[in-house]
């Protein structure tokens, strides 16, 4: 399992290629890449900052992955995220799942973005015309978490 | 008797500052009371915590609830929800 927070951009390609290492027991890598809009509640989006809880954060993700892990037959999880300063089509987050067959990595992969969206310690403060401003949450972000049916606080 | 606060994006901003350490009252044994007593001081303690606010806290780097125990030496955060990925 591994979990990095960085600044730097990251290659999908070259880490999914480092992630599988060639492992013949691998038959599905599901995978998802967030990336910057330019656009957001009707705005046009310039840039913007990520913050995060340096410590809590990297705790929390994997925690998450363990909890995939736990409920799905998978075989390894991956998750990068990037803070600081990012602009439009710029790369934000990439989660990569193997596992023997597709459908546990589908939804593992899907489980770990829904959870890591409402529990990792992010915060987007976007650029906009109007000045910035703080990203609100959403509460589709809190319903998709929810469907796993699991408590969300401990 | 101290715990470390820790405050994040929005609520750091508010609260214009970034941590402290705070003297734990001995009524002090979970996250609700430990909470009301930092918005008893008033001020921008009041107006970022006040009751009305989203807020999330975490004791110990795990996400809390407002009944979680909070003890001396402790690492205390709140911060608004969150909106990564």
């Amino acid at each position: 399992m591994a979990v990095r927070v960085q600044r730097e951009d990251f290659d999908s390609g070259a880490e999914i290629a480092a992630f599988r290492r060639a492992d013949p027991g691998i038959g599905a890598i599901a995978s998802f890449i967030g990336l910057v809009r330019d656009a957001n509640d009707g705005d046009a989006v310039a840039g913007m900052t990520l913050e995060h809880y340096p410590g809590m954060t990297e705790k929390a993700l994997a925690g998450i992955v363990e909890q995939a892990k736990a409920r799905w037959d998978i075989i390894d999880a991956l998750v990068i995220h990037r803070v600081g300063e990012l602009k439009p089509l710029d790369q934000i987050v990439m989660v990569a799942v193997t596992g023997a067959h597709r459908g546990a990595a589908f939804a593992a992969c899907e489980f770990i973005m829904d959870y890591l969206k409402t529990q990792a310690p992010f915060w987007k403060r976007e650029q906009t015309a109007q000045g910035t401003r703080w990203v609100e949450a959403r509460t589709s972000d809190d319903q998709a978490a929810a469907r796993w049916g699991e408590p969300q606080a401990k | 008797m101290n715990v470390r606060i820790l405050y994040f994006a929005r609520l750091r901003e508010d609260m214009g500052l970034a941590q402290e350490m705070f003297d734990l009252p001995a009524a002090v044994g979970d996250v609700k009371s430990l909470r009301a007593q930092l918005v008893a001081r008033g001020g921008a303690s009041a107006a970022a915590l006040g009751s009305g606010k989203a807020i999330r806290v975490s004791v110990n780097q795990d996400i809390a609830r407002e009944d979680t125990p909070v003890k001396a030496g402790d690492e205390i955060a709140f911060f608004p929800p969150v909106t990564g990925g």
